[in-house]
């Protein structure tokens, strides 16, 4: 069985973003990048997959600018066997990204497409759902367990106020939480070792793919301050201002 | 301009991530439909008529809506789309989870987690885990968007709204809810909790922080938090972290009790809708970001607070 | 059994001098058509995560290493157009003339720069020249081979748990091998530390002193900033018997970097570095600057200052301690990357010769040599009088260094010495409390909120990497005769005295995860008691052009 883990290039986790002044954007010029944790996740998921006997082979796939193939090469040091970047200057949006994906499946005919929910960049947690909605496939998000055994593939999912568990049909996508596991660190030698697994680079022009933006942003500001509310004088009003004016309790 | 709203219900009732996506509705104007897609939900679609601001209640009843699956949920609105403006949900898991598929199948794009409405292609959203909000502008001949939970005031009671049946899509069998369980425990997870009660250095001991915390916290049904300060200082582990290093937490309530406020723990909960202080430091930066803040020694007020609540 | 690798030559710490030294061996052995294969390592995120510097640079070794640094595309544009130095009082200031410095203090023909864009730089044109570079690991352990010479390093665990035990996730170390390791980790590195230990490298010079430098980088109003525009300060906040002061460096797009300096060999336990740049910030003459602006990134790094008198035995079998591990920088001009660039690159041209003629694992004395008859030499020879002479105060001191380079040009017939500088703390019992001002929010800011921009993190899994040898040190010392200082001179807040509960007994909280690597605790700590070790790679401030 083959797996294809698209993974995305985003700002490291650990660095602040800055909303640049003019409101034009966020200042991501030499910030530090770094793979989506969610794909992160995806990627582990795959090569303990691969460990594990079920699946064969591991293709990273990452659409954007020429430095993706760093990312790649992250997850080719995690573990998977080979990636493709679908390279492009143009700011990918998710359906664009889901229309790169299905090319690329198309392709490539894996067995389960595992990515992360979201990026955590533009938080859309779209393109999962929507490559599963091109392919015409079923879909299992916010997976904290994947299975297979025995043909059938069951995956337990991250609802609002609990667990569900669904049994799909494969092929199928399959998107991440955070609970599903937790990524291995990179070692040296495998870092050593991605950096001469094979990578090959594609344009949307020659997978057919238009990738025009849909929406425009017009400004990104910084969110309101959160400004302090009122002193409460004692127990007794603080219990009256949250039933009757904040209605939270 | 003509909106349909996906409704969130488990059959019976409907959830109140509904009613705020009706309210985002209402606030891009124009008619609004709403579509339940269930299995025997009446009672849903009842309590969907009800509610202000609603032209007309669509149902599709059929055993294959009954777990409100992504993949036949999605195929049944793009069948229902047409002649509609804007197709709204909830951005919770069941928004989330469906809505792409429809943005997908119509070809245009989704806006995700909208926040406010500017105009009625004009969306403001938050990204970056909310350090910024960035205003969007559709070109789309549908807006397919889902709602934030807590960025608008729930609709009112109205109606009664027409309600009419539609036809239910075919099944298409690509998956099977083989369980569904919904966390019983009264101490939900910290991550969704709706309600938490976290604790901090001020506590002075773990002992001081379970005699103290968990009572308030049972009253509440409350998750349960900590700063990092008491996660350092022993008194729970680190699973309890709220803050930069720990879980991002946004509760609809948030009690701050004996936590100083730095910044790291301030990043991991000020998207709280309402925030709670107690702390017998007047200065403690935490009280700038409170909604209410009460200067008291918490080993008066939180016993206080816990039998008043009772 | 942990793995290894081999390289011929092995470089620890991606900063100036490492890169420098990696491009230059490349460059030489690429001339000699000689296969070389280098490996350098850093503990940082990425290449330029842990560097910080005021920092205006002498180009001069960077036209040595890449003659067309321009075309290149180096991130060094913004020329210094004008000088200023003031020395403060509260509420005023008084110029000094341009003219009245000594040539040290005048920058023209230097560059405003961000060392960390400078660094990742260095870093890219390293790996585009076949240069294996990997961010991300650390250097935690020296390893020796059967002749007791240096054979190479080994990276530290990952995933072990709080007490050392392996945890779920658990990665063992690997080790490197080469013929020759230069290490590269910057001031006070903590395999330098060992290795001057080892191999007696300090017997027979002065004392390392050092300072803390605390940075900040500011957006300010486009009617404030003056692009190319150097401001230097002495006097307030600091007393005249502390040596420090202050810079503020104008770059472009609105940046301005911020910083003070306090010297370490301060004697009031009760001086805060962080606290004094923060009230320094406020002074009128500094504040306008700032008002309207938005502060952007915090860090803090303490740098080498000794010069000449306290720089150490540079070799020792199997290697060298090149840049501020082993202390080149010119405190007088206030200045190091290009020296250490330059002990780098004098380094790697030592290291090709050597692997020339096949050698291995011996002494690179050809290094200190050419050093010594290097334009660096003189530089740093002429300055050798600079911090001694500080020692004696601000104003006595500025007359004295004054006399010293306009009299003498630096080649005075008298050499003064450095002293160690966690000897210098008085008893709190006979020093006066500093009150500070409270942050305002606005230009002044507490601890915590500025660890905040500086995208430090830790995983909180992993052993203390704030080792103290005896744990009861830290109350029966620290906290009873000095008050805890080391509540004072971290500029991130990692130690607070705690207590637990009403009248608790007083403990050493290390909030090991707040650590921004600048290393003052491990050179200011009174019985240096506090050991600073690395802890797990890629972690510490991820630094964005500090």
């Amino acid at each position: 069985m083959k797996i294809l883990v698209p993974v995305k290039r985003v700002v490291d986790y650990n660095v602040k973003v800055r909303v640049r002044s003019d409101g034009s954007g966020v200042d991501i010029a030499n910030v530090k990048m770094s793979m989506n944790p969610f794909d992160e996740i995806a990627v582990e998921e795959a090569v303990r997959l691969k460990e594990a006997g079920v699946a064969t082979e591991v293709v990273a796939v990452s659409c954007g600018l020429a430095q993706c193939q760093e990312t790649l090469r992250a997850a080719m040091a995690i573990g998977a066997d080979r990636g493709t970047l679908v390279e492009s200057d143009t700011e990918l949006q998710p359906l664009a990204v889901a229309k790169l994906l299905k090319a690329v499946c198309d392709k490539e005919q894996p067995q389960m497409v595992i990515c992360g929910k979201q990026a955590i960049d533009d938080d859309a947690n779209q393109t999962g759902q929507m490559l599963a909605a091109l392919m015409n496939w079923p879909q299992a998000t916010f997976a904290s367990k994947v299975a297979l055994a025995d043909g059938v593939t069951t995956v337990t999912r991250e609802i609002d106020g609990g667990l569900e568990t669904l049994e799909i049909r494969l092929p199928a996508v399959v998107t991440t939480d955070l609970r599903l596991n937790e990524p291995r660190y990179a070692t040296l030698p495998n870092i050593m070792k991605a950096k001469k697994k094979p990578l090959d680079i594609l344009k949307p022009e020659e997978l057919g793919v238009d990738v025009r933006p849909r929406l425009t942003t017009l400004k990104v500001t910084e969110p309101p301050q959160r400004s302090a509310g009122e002193r409460v004088a004692d127990v007794a009003q603080l219990v009256d201002k949250l039933k009757n004016v904040a209605k939270v309790i | 301009m003509s909106i349909l709203v996906i409704a969130e219900h488990d059959n019976q009732t409907l959830k109140g991530s509904t009613l705020i996506t009706i309210a985002a509705a209402v606030a891009i104007g124009g008619d609004i439909d709403v579509l339940v897609a269930g299995h025997d939900c009446t009672a849903a679609v009842e309590a969907c008529a009800k509610v202000a601001g609603v032209s007309r209640v669509k149902v599709a009843d059929a055993p294959h809506y009954a777990a409100q699956g992504a993949e036949n949920l999605a195929a049944l609105v793009v069948a229902q789309a047409a002649g509609y403006t804007h197709v709204l949900s909830p951005a919770t898991t069941f928004g989330k989870n469906f809505m792409p598929r429809v943005a997908a199948l119509l070809d245009v794009a989704q806006i995700s987690d909208i926040v406010a409405v500017q105009a009625p292609d004009t969306f403001v959203r938050p990204i970056y885990a909310g350090n910024a909000l960035a205003t969007v502008r559709s070109e789309d001949a549908v807006k397919v968007i889902t709602v934030r939970t807590t960025a608008f005031e729930a609709a009112a009671e109205g109606g009664p709204a027409p309600v009419e049946t539609v036809e239910a899509a075919a099944d298409l069998g690509l998956a099977r809810l083989v369980r569904r369980e919904l966390t019983k425990s009264e101490r939900p997870e910290l991550a969704g909790a709706r309600i938490i009660v976290s604790g901090g250095r001020g506590l002075g001991s773990g002992e001081n922080y379970h005699a103290q915390l968990e009572p308030l916290a049972d009253v509440l049904g409350a998750a349960l938090g900590a700063s990092r300060a008491a996660v350092d200082a022993g008194y729970v582990p680190n699973d309890y972290q709220v803050g930069q290093t720990g879980k991002i937490v946004a509760p609809e309530l948030y009690v701050a009790i004996g936590i100083s406020g730095a910044i790291q723990h301030l990043a991991g909960m000020k998207d709280s809708k309402v925030i709670v202080a107690i702390n017998k430091d007047p200065e403690a930066p935490i009280f700038q970001v409170a909604d209410y803040g009460l200067v008291a020694d918490l080993f008066q007020a939180v016993p206080e607070l816990t039998s008043a609540l009772r | 059994m942990r793995e290894s690798m081999e390289f011929d030559v092995l470089i620890v710490g991606g900063g100036p001098a490492g890169l420098a030294a990696a491009i230059r061996l490349k460059q030489l052995a690429d001339e000699k058509g000689q296969a070389l294969s280098i490996c350098l390592i850093e503990k940082g995120a990425e290449i330029g995560a842990h560097s910080l510097s005021g920092a205006v640079l002498d180009p001069r070794t960077l036209g040595e290493l890449f003659p067309d640094w321009k075309e290149r595309g180096a991130p060094v544009s913004t020329e210094v157009t004008e000088d200023r130095f003031m020395f403060l009082s509260e509420n005023g200031s008084r110029s000094v003339p341009i003219g009245l410095l000594p040539a040290c203090f005048q920058n023209h023909g230097n560059y405003i720069v961000r060392l960390g864009h400078l660094a990742k730089w260095l870093g890219e044109q390293a790996e585009a020249a076949g240069i294996e570079v990997y961010p991300g690991f650390a250097a935690a352990e020296i390893l020796f081979d059967d002749s007791g010479a240096v054979k190479g390093i080994a990276t530290g665990d990952m995933g072990l748990t709080r007490e050392g035990e392996p945890g779920p996730h658990h990665q063992l170390g690997m080790e490197l091998h080469a013929k020759y390791t230069l290490f590269a980790e910057g001031c006070r590195g903590h395999l330098g530390k060992q290795l001057e230990e080892h191999f007696k490298l300090r017997d027979g010079v002065d004392p390392q002193t050092y300072g803390i430098g605390i940075k900040e980088l500011w957006e300010i109003k486009p009617e404030h900033h003056v692009r190319g525009l150097v401001v230097h300060t002495a006097g307030w906040p600091l007393d005249t018997r502390t040596y420090g002061g202050s810079f503020m460096y104008h770059l472009e797009d609105n940046l301005v970097a911020i910083g003070f300096v306090v010297g370490l060999n301060y004697a009031n336990p009760y001086l805060s570095p962080f606290e004094e740049f923060q009230r320094y910030k406020n002074h009128p003459d500094i504040r306008r600057f700032l008002d309207g602006g938005k502060r952007l990134s915090y860090g803090a790094r303490a740098l080498s200052a000794g010069g000449l008198q306290s720089l150490p035995k540079t070799t020792f079998p199997g290697g060298a301690l090149i840049g501020d591990d082993a202390g080149y920088l010119n405190a007088s001009r206030i200045k190091g990357i290009h020296a250490a660039m330059k002990s780098g690159m004098l380094a790697a041209e030592a290291v090709v010769e050597a692997l020339a003629a096949e050698r291995a694992r011996d002494e690179l004395e050809a290094y200190p040599k050419a050093f010594r008859q290097s334009w660096l030499f003189d530089e740093l020879y002429k300055a050798r009088n600079f911090k001694p002479l500080m020692k004696k105060g601000l104003w006595m001191g500025s007359l004295l260094f004054g006399m010293d380079q306009m009299l003498f040009r630096g080649k005075a017939p008298w050499t003064l010495h450095n002293t160690a500088d966690h000897t210098a703390l008085k008893p709190a019992s006979e020093c006066q409390p500093i009150d500070y001002p409270k942050p305002d929010g606005v230009i002044s800011f507490d601890r915590l909120s500025s660890v905040f921009l500086s995208n430090t993190n830790h995983e909180e899994e992993q052993p203390c990497h704030l080792q103290l040898k005896d744990p009861s040190v830290a109350i029966r010392i620290n906290l009873e005769q000095y008050d805890s200082p080391e509540q004072r001179y971290c500029p991130a807040g990692v130690y607070e005295i705690v207590r637990d509960g009403e009248g608790g007994a007083p403990r050493l909280q290390i909030n090991a995860q707040n650590c921004v690597h600048c290393k003052t605790c491990d050179i200011k700590d009174p019985t240096q008691n506090i050991n600073w070790v690395v802890p797990q790679g890629g972690e510490g401030p991820i630094y964005q052009g500090m």
